[in-house]
């Protein structure tokens, strides 16, 4: 599975960032920097805290793909 | 020979351009030396077009230099029917190749366009363009009766030309780039599926359905066939477009032209968004393979000199400046960052001699790389850390508190 | 006809009335907490945005328990289209209207919220914004239409609440609102 960043929505809430620490560090500007850019692989045991930041980001800015 | 509205040809009735001037080989711009140069449109049928591009070996020639014949076969055959774009914005300031295009031979890109559309089955045709290149295209759709293509302004702005933000535009929508998860051959326009074409790789297109692959290849290399245009700018004077064959080295190209490439200090290829190579790289040909062992690209065909008594620094943070202030102000890093890459790469062209700068340059440029709708952060940060390197020597001594360009 | 279950309704709807603003008001301040994006006393911001959303849905339960206990009350005289329809109560029409108007905004914005990731951002948002609206509505409905409004217990929660979300509100104007505002340029919509 992998989780897309919309950049024209995202607005640096951090929210995604707590939810799957293992994955995402902040920026200097606050905005969620992980490997992959916009395209952030999701292993297997992280899946369902991808399913929580999705759902949770204020801007909607995170979707799940394959 | 006289005008002719006829679509169906023989292959063979008139021979391709043989010299290196090809897309301009009707001389001016009117449908009658167009025919009588090119002779009637081709019929083509999806697979062969699809065939006859794969052989030729024809790439964009936007910038991203993604295989005509895959993005072609990437529009699903599924009975919906496509859109087509010519996409002939040139936001780039140092790429004039699409407007000598469109002023020299619009009639090529007009055949592009058909043939595309024909072999794909689009009801919608389209042509995107900058407000100085419509007249000519205007004229030209006249001179034919050719009512199909539907033509709409480009803005000016670098970002005009990005994919999406074409597909916006013509929408009605603002010229900036959109999110995407699909690809435009998927669903792009109004959801349509939409092949969007670079307005030379059109004119190309054009000339392999008539041709062949063979005739195309027989100018270039075996990995960078055929001829491109490209914009020649900087210390010799210019802008000027040349049309040249595929993978010649830049010091060929740069003689070739008359320049010397020993008053050339170092070269930005690829545009705005290309990588400086220094004098000792120019050697390399002027293609996709040439180009990537050093990091770099052919973008639009883009060749700027920088001569020997200029700054490169100094030259690099003023285009770093400018493409900071045309970021659409979408996407946080991008916002955020290229401001922030552009005011370091100032502070050490202009007199900062803080040691940490250049890693702190390369940090940023690595932050915001991949982290956007569009490419704009990525090839802002190419510019940059290629500056770092074609530049390596002048850093050290702007650390010191000198210049290497004003001594 | 002054029954003990009439006098239960109206302690019931009078209540419900004042536990649903207390509610309300609390929400507008985890809302405003969640937008900044910074963690709210020690909570973090995923959360924030929690509990959040379940405190604004225990006030729309107590809003509901408050509009149907008083359904059934003799005194207040509601009727059905009271819900929905403003200012048509037979017992002071204008305060219950507020309550009405309320009442419609509350519904408006819960079912938008819990739509959110359906109908997009915009949208969400700008049905959000209304809150601004219904929360200073319901207060002045419960002080005119509330027998007790102009008590003093009553007042002081009150100006407690006011004094809260003013403060939040002043809060949220600040320009270090949002967190790593001082360092970000200024973005698009």
């Amino acid at each position: 599975m992998r989780m897309h960043i919309d950049w024209t929505r995202c607005d640096g809430r951090g929210l995604c960032i707590e939810l799957l620490p293992e994955l995402l560090t902040r920026d200097d500007w606050g905005y969620p920097v992980g490997r992959g850019g916009s395209e952030i692989a999701i292993p297997q045991n992280l899946e369902s805290a991808a399913h929580d930041a999705r759902a949770l980001c204020p801007t909607q800015a995170l979707s799940l793909h394959g | 020979m006289t005008p002719d509205q006829g679509t169906t040809s023989v292959r063979g009735r008139i021979a391709g351009p043989t010299g290196v001037i090809r897309l301009f080989a009707a001389g001016t711009a009117d449908f009658g030396s167009h025919h009588a140069a090119f002779g009637p449109l081709p019929e083509m049928d999806r697979a062969s077009l699809i065939d006859e591009l794969l052989r030729s070996g024809l790439d964009g020639r936007g910038g991203a230099g993604f295989a005509a014949w895959q993005k072609l076969s990437s529009v699903p055959a599924d009975g919906r029917h496509p859109a087509i774009v010519a996409n002939g914005a040139e936001g780039e300031p140092l790429s004039k190749k699409d407007a000598a295009l469109l002023h020299n031979a619009p009639h090529l890109v007009i055949d592009g366009l058909l043939i595309a559309g024909q072999s794909l089955g689009a009801r919608e045709l389209h042509l995107y363009a900058g407000a100085e290149q419509l007249d000519p295209v205007a004229r030209a759709l006249k001179e034919r009766g050719e009512s199909r293509i539907r033509v709409h302004e480009a803005p000016g702005t670098f970002i005009s030309g990005e994919a999406t933000a074409v597909v916006s535009a013509i929408a009605g929508g603002t010229p900036i780039p959109r999110d995407r998860t699909e690809r435009l051959t998927k669903s792009g326009l109004n959801g349509r599926p939409t092949l969007l074409h670079n307005v030379e790789t059109l004119a190309h297109l054009a000339l392999i359905s008539r041709f062949g692959a063979a005739w195309f290849r027989s100018l270039g290399t075996g990995s960078a066939p055929g001829t491109r245009l490209v914009t020649l700018s900087g210390n010799a004077g210019g802008p000027r477009v040349y049309e040249i064959p595929s993978g010649m080295a830049l010091t060929d190209i740069l003689l070739s032209i008359g320049i010397d490439p020993h008053t050339v200090q170092a070269a930005l290829v690829g545009g705005y968004h290309g990588t400086w190579l220094a004098a000792e790289q120019l050697d390399a040909p002027f293609s996709k393979e040439g180009l990537a062992p050093l990091g770099a690209r052919t973008g639009a065909g883009i060749i700027m000199t920088l001569g020997s008594g200029s700054c490169g620094l100094a030259a690099t943070a003023d285009i770093l400046g400018y493409l900071a202030r045309q970021s659409a102000r979408q996407c946080g890093p991008c916002t955020n960052g290229l401001p922030a890459i552009a005011s370091l790469v100032e502070r050490l062209a202009y007199g900062d001699t803080d040691g940490k700068l250049p890693q702190e340059i390369r940090r940023l440029a690595a932050l915001v790389t991949g982290r956007g709708s569009c490419a704009h952060p990525d090839g802002t940060a190419r510019l940059a850390s290629s500056a770092l390197m074609a530049f390596g020597s002048d850093v050290e001594a702007h650390l010191r508190g000198r210049c290497e360009a004003l001594r | 006809m002054n029954t003990v279950f009439d006098q239960a309704l109206w302690a019931v709807g009078r209540g419900s009335g004042v536990v649903a603003m207390v509610l309300l008001t609390l929400s507008v301040l985890l809302g405003i907490g969640a937008r900044s994006g910074r963690p709210v006393v020690g909570i973090p911001r995923f959360a924030v945005t929690l509990v959040h959303r379940n405190v604004s849905l225990f006030s729309l339960i107590f809003v509901v328990v408050h509009v149907v206990s008083l359904l059934f009350d003799p005194f207040a005289q509601l009727r059905l289209v009271d819900f929905f329809v403003p200012f048509l109560g037979a017992f002071k029409p204008f305060w219950l209207g507020l309550g009405t108007i309320a009442f419609d905004l509350l519904v408006v914005v819960t079912v938008t919220g819990l739509l959110r990731n359906r109908i997009g951002p915009r949208v969400f948002k700008a049905v959000h914004w209304l809150v601004y609206a219904m929360w200073p509505v319901s207060l002045v409905h419960a002080m005119g239409n509330g027998t007790n409004g102009l008590q003093p217990w009553f007042l002081v929660i009150a100006m407690l609440c006011l004094a809260a979300v003013g403060g939040a509100l002043a809060w949220r104007l600040h320009e270090n609102f949002v967190e790593y505002r001082n360092v970000r340029s200024q973005e698009n919509p």
